[in-house]
């Protein structure tokens, strides 16, 4: 069966994943620092998630622990992740590389680092193929090449007898899309694929994904900082926080009606085009929580211009907002009293302080 | 593009830095090839102005960043910064120069010592420069780490390494700012950065600014920050100049078909708009062998013959609004005629 193929014929009913209170922490001489505290979501086949948050929010960290790819010494995991109704969290590693590349595989931020650099772009394609599907030598090239041209590359010939360096990092991202779509995997991990690239660049390789991601109803969990870049680029949204999920929603629910008032802040720091010049920023004051020793509430609200005194001593759960699917761990969220009383407060300071 | 052309220089005395014909060039191993790095570009900066430097990858942003402080020394051209002509400074006097204009790296932990502590990392220019007594130097050091939100006392213990990537930048503008330099030459200062992290040290920037009576010269890939910080912004593609303009007449009126390409790339956080936005295809070509007439041409809608052979050179379409285009978006005298 070609890679292409593959992944299409299989049929599976129910989500294609599905994580229940998945922890992840790691073993440090200033204690245990959770990094992935509890968090559970499903993901249906052909969708893509975002997965959004700061520096330190644990995004990377539960991509990681899903694909299993975090080393055993020192970190304690809990929780269940079934794929494709089957569970993962504790295969052993010969168990992991039949899954890895076949099933999931992982795009990573820095194209150069994560590209072998002394071996050609093309022996590193069929690598995989080779030992994964257990292709020929000219069977591998050949659908390596094909990759190549998948993935929209110029001149996807002569770039089979290239190493990475001699690519620009538009052409390495390309080359690790085609690497992680090679074995045809039925998830993809984008974890900030476009981060280290221009502007003009980032959109083209986001369109890629999303293409292949239809060409062979794939499911994509894409990690960024930047909610800008998932906007378009997904169907649904998670926003991380302190280790924990936050806010989850279809991508058009969530920006029509945000809850939580991180994920407004969140939005609300990125510089706006039409604003004028020298307008003032949104910040979120402060920074992320230390992970060893959590807030005891709501881990936002030492940095929440919002927080109640009940913020800071319950933790709030996930609830269901008006649309079904929409969740939010908030006790005031967005458009509730407290906060349209406090941001009217808020408003008159700031017209006040000029 | 992309250009050359002067006439968007100023006459004003207020003109701080005030670049001309800057040329750029490196050859390839032994193969006698030039990278054309920058070519021939021309600019000015005035006295407590942010210019914005924005483009692609390769469009030589950075490399005009380091030329302006003499790393390495320009190929061609003249840098003339506080009416002194750098081009020309024997080493010690370039040295001392460079006290006057200091840079901010993109990546604020590598830029960093690692086995140094903070407190020493930002002490050390004064105590090179001998700039008074230790206790007076730590008392300054102390002080503009206060500015810039670092505690000193944990910078007097720490290392940079336990500092997160926007503390790391809070450290390495305290120490920029250290030897009271008038301009600050930023390079890509919050493309490391987290967005929300990313706001606070653009405020802090402004910040500064305002209290120091600093000239910037901000260069980045990213339009809306770079609009952000910028009094005027100036485009460039591959080693050239294609716009010249005042940050909210550029993104108001863009003459350049590629300003126009940059301004429809910045991801628009709003899935109602956002769908489809690939603004452009493929990448720039490689600086070794740049295309002839306009740079722009092989990706322009608008190309025409004239542009595959003729150079365009900056002119004012509006006031101070600048643009070196045969077919302009704005202000043209002809037609454009846009590929479909």
């Amino acid at each position: 069966m070609s890679p292409q193929t593959q992944a299409a014929s299989r049929q599976v009913d129910g989500p294609l994943l599905q994580v229940t209170d998945l922890r992840t922490a790691f073993r440090t001489d200033r204690g245990l620092v959770k990094a992935v505290d509890g968090v559970s979501f499903s993901l249906t086949r052909g969708r893509s998630l975002g997965v959004v948050g700061e520096s330190g929010s644990g995004k990377t960290v539960l991509s990681r622990s899903i694909m299993g790819l975090l080393p055993k010494r020192n970190t304690e995991r809990s929780g269940s992740v079934l794929f494709e109704g089957q569970e993962i969290i504790d295969l052993s590693l010969s168990e992991r590389r039949k899954i890895w590349g076949r099933e999931m595989s992982m795009i990573f931020q820095d194209p150069m680092t994560s590209l072998n650099p002394v071996m050609r772009v093309g022996k590193q394609l069929g690598e995989g193929l080779k030992i994964h599907l257990g292709m020929s030598n000219d069977d591998a090239r050949a659908t390596a090449l094909k990759l190549l041209q998948d993935v929209r590359i110029p001149e996807p010939e002569k770039r089979l007898d290239q190493y990475a360096f001699e690519l620009s990092g538009g052409m390495r991202q390309r080359v690790m899309i085609a690497l992680a779509m090679s074995c045809g995997p039925t998830l993809l991990f984008a974890d900030e694929p476009t981060t280290a690239l221009d502007v003009t660049v980032q959109a083209q390789i986001l369109e890629v994904i999303n293409e292949q991601r239809r060409d062979r109803n794939m499911s994509v969990i894409l990690v960024t900082h930047d909610l800008g870049v998932v906007a378009g680029h997904t169907d649904e949204i998670a926003v991380m926080y302190g280790g924990k999920l936050v806010e989850k929603a279809p991508t058009r629910v969530l920006f029509a009606n945000m809850k939580m008032p991180y994920t407004e802040a969140l939005l609300n720091s990125i510089p706006k085009i039409e604003d004028p010049s020298h307008t003032r920023l949104n910040v979120i004051p402060g920074r992320p929580p230390d992970l060893v020793n959590p807030p005891k509430g709501c881990r936002f609200a030492p940095r929440c211009s919002f927080a109640q005194s009940r913020c800071i001593e319950e933790e709030p759960p996930l609830m269901t907002a008006e649309h079904p699917e929409h969740m939010y761990a908030c006790w005031y969220p967005v458009g509730s009293p407290v906060h349209r009383e406090r941001s009217a407060q808020l408003a008159e300071q700031k017209v006040g302080a000029r | 593009m992309a250009g050359t052309g002067k006439a968007h220089l100023r006459d004003s005395p207020d003109v701080l830095l005030r670049v001309e014909d800057l040329v750029m060039e490196f050859p390839v191993g032994r193969t006698g090839l030039v990278v054309h790095a920058v070519s021939g570009i021309s600019f000015d900066v005035l006295r407590g102005e942010t210019l914005g430097v924005v483009g692609e990858s390769g469009c030589g942003k950075s490399t005009t960043g380091k030329a302006l402080m003499m790393l390495p020394r320009p190929t061609s051209g003249s840098v003339m910064f506080e009416g002194t002509e750098l081009t020309a400074l024997p080493p010690d006097q370039m040295r001392a120069a460079r006290t006057r204009m200091q840079m901010i790296f993109q990546d604020p932990i590598s830029s960093l010592n690692p086995r140094r502590k903070v407190r020493d990392i930002v002490r050390e220019p004064l105590a090179i420069w001998k700039r008074g007594g230790k206790e007076e130097q730590l008392a300054k050091v102390d002080a503009l780490l206060e500015e810039v939100g670092i505690d000193p006392q944990r910078a007097a213990e720490s290392q940079a390494h336990q500092f997160s990537g926007g503390q790391c930048q809070r450290i390495s503008i305290a120490r920029s700012l250290v030897l009271d330099p008038t301009l600050i030459i930023c390079d890509e200062p919050v493309s490391a950065l987290d967005v929300s992290v990313q706001a606070q040290v653009l405020n802090l920037l402004e910040d500064l600014k305002a209290k120091f009576g600093l000239t910037l010269v901000f260069i980045a890939h990213d339009l809306a920050v770079v609009k952000n910080i910028s009094d005027r912004i100036q485009v460039m593609y591959l080693g050239k100049i294609c716009e010249v303009a005042s940050s909210d007449d550029l993104y108001a009126s863009p003459a350049h078909h590629y300003t126009k390409v940059l301004l429809d790339s910045i991801p628009v956080p709003d899935p109602e708009i956002a769908v489809h936005q690939v603004a452009i295809e493929g990448e720039p070509p490689s600086p070794v062998l740049p295309p002839p007439g306009c740079r722009f041409n092989p990706r322009c809608p608008a190309a025409d013959d004239r542009c595959r052979s003729e150079e365009p050179q900056l002119r004012e379409i509006a006031t101070s609004h600048f643009v070196a285009c045969h077919h302009p978006l704005v202000g043209g005298d002809a037609p454009v005629a846009v590929r479909a």
